[in-house]
């Protein structure tokens, strides 16, 4: 009997708890399109918390002229969903032709990629190949600025 | 149960098409866990089969199906159902497990943890060998199926996920300890360590099915290391399997995995092989067609 029960209570936990997994990110995204600014601008102040010795880090694809070109097809296989087709920012990341992100240096860059923002939502991709991270760096850094990326037709972080 | 089963089934059916696919880099392991969680709010449906070699029994083959949903950036969740054919006896669905996976600390470091919890709910007929704990040993397999599902299994089980990448290479390594439940069965303990690189560091420009960072190769070994009682390697079942992943550019991703016997309790051969595909937005879907904006 008493096992029956502890099944039982098992049973509905599982469940309960599988359907509070779907609802968490499924709420969120339900209750708004876009970050909001203070999500968005928590995800930029990580860029600060970059170790000094990881910040000076260089790229050392920066002169590789196929780099540019294999970060963007890494971005839109992996970075698009969250951050856009084009960078401009999507539901759930913001963009990265903010100032932020595009003064930031390549090792700042590099640091966010490998450790991601995970309170954030953003996932830690160190399981990327270093090269294959640098790859992206080479081609966020060649996204360049827009002033104020809030006013971006697509949207906006 | 049931209904619930059958809900969440038809849920999954409804988002899905609605849902994008996504291109994966997922790890080459069966059995071992490196510590990934899936993107937040993405799903990840796979399939996955065993062949499995039997002295003393029929040959087998167990299949399972994988529904992987990243609930956050630290946490995910993981439905299995599974089943079994063995030659000449019959075939049966054997179970179901309930996994998750969090991550403990929020950034990388010299090596990340991650705490798996696992609730199962199995016959002893189930063969998928998911991962090997306690005296799993072949000779439990040659029973015919008729007297294995008898067997009902409530295990409870735990794992510390232990992983690094360093240079390409993914090193990691997974203690096990599973209490059933049941009757007053002990502790058993069991490991899986695996290591693994794609055979490509850098991406190619051009979109391509066979260029070398798409296929991920290593190795991973597992087995048991007894109970509470009888801790150590007597009476105990190792493999060792090299491991394959190729990650297509269309979404999709193959492993195949054959695995070899390491002492006489070990099956002698087991094939393993599988498919997944990831879909992106699930989690927003979902919350449409729950009543969410």
């Amino acid at each position: 009997m008493i096992h029956h029960k502890t099944t039982a209570a098992l049973k509905t936990t599982a469940a309960t708890l599988l359907l509070v997994s779907l609802w968490i990110p499924a709420g969120s995204a339900g209750q708004k399109d876009q970050p909001s600014a203070s999500s968005r601008d928590s995800v930029y102040a990580e860029l600060a918390k970059a170790p000094k010795k990881a910040a000076a880090r260089r790229n050392p694809l920066a002169e590789d002229p196929n780099a540019v070109a294999g970060g963007a097809k890494l971005f839109s296989q992996h970075c698009a969903e969250c951050h856009g087709d084009t960078a401009e920012g999507g539901k759930k990341g913001p963009s990265l032709h903010a100032p932020e992100v595009q003064q930031s240096t390549s090792g700042t860059l590099f640091w966010l990629l490998t450790n991601g923002v995970v309170r954030k939502g953003m996932p830690v991709w160190s399981k990327l190949p270093d090269a294959q991270r640098w790859q992206l760096v080479a081609y966020i850094k060649s996204l360049g600025v827009i002033a104020n990326p809030d006013n971006s037709t697509s949207s906006a972080p | 149960m049931k209904h619930f089963v059958r809900s969440a089934a038809l849920f999954v059916l409804l988002a899905l098409p609605a849902a994008h696919s996504l291109h994966a880099q997922e790890s080459p392991y069966i059995v071992t866990y490196d510590h990934y969680l899936e993107e937040p709010g993405n799903l990840e449906v796979e399939y996955f089969s065993t062949f499995g070699t039997q002295r003393g029994g029929n040959d087998f083959h167990a299949f399972w199906g994988e529904f992987e949903y990243g609930a956050t950036a630290w946490w995910t969740t993981e439905l299995y159902l599974d089943g079994q054919s063995t030659f000449g006896d019959g075939t049966l669905f054997t179970g179901f497990r309930w996994e998750n996976r969090i991550r403990l600390l929020q950034r990388e470091h010299f090596v990340n943890p991650v705490l798996y919890i696992e609730y199962e709910q199995t016959s002893g007929a189930d063969k998928i060998l998911k991962e090997v704990e306690g005296h799993d040993v072949e000779a439990d397999y040659a029973v015919p199926n008729a007297i294995l599902r008898e067997e009902h299994n409530h295990e409870m089980e735990f794992k510390l996920l232990l992983s690094k990448t360093f240079n390409g290479w993914n090193v990691a390594e997974n203690t096990i300890a599973t209490k059933n439940l049941t009757g007053g069965n002990p502790w058993e303990f069991g490991y899986a360590i695996g290591a693994s690189r794609p055979l490509g560091l850098r991406a190619s420009a051009e979109r391509c099915n066979l260029c070398r960072e798409n296929f991920i190769a290593g190795v991973e070994m597992y087995g048991g290391l007894g109970d509470r009682y009888s801790f150590g390697l007597h009476d105990t079942s190792h493999y060792l399997a090299p491991v394959v992943a190729w990650n297509l550019p269309s979404d999709w991703t193959l492993r195949i995995s054959p695995g070899f016997g390491l002492n006489d309790q070990s099956h002698r051969f087991l094939l393993r092989w599988g498919i997944s595909r990831e879909f992106s937005g699930f989690g927003a879907t979902m919350a449409r067609l729950l009543g969410g904006h």
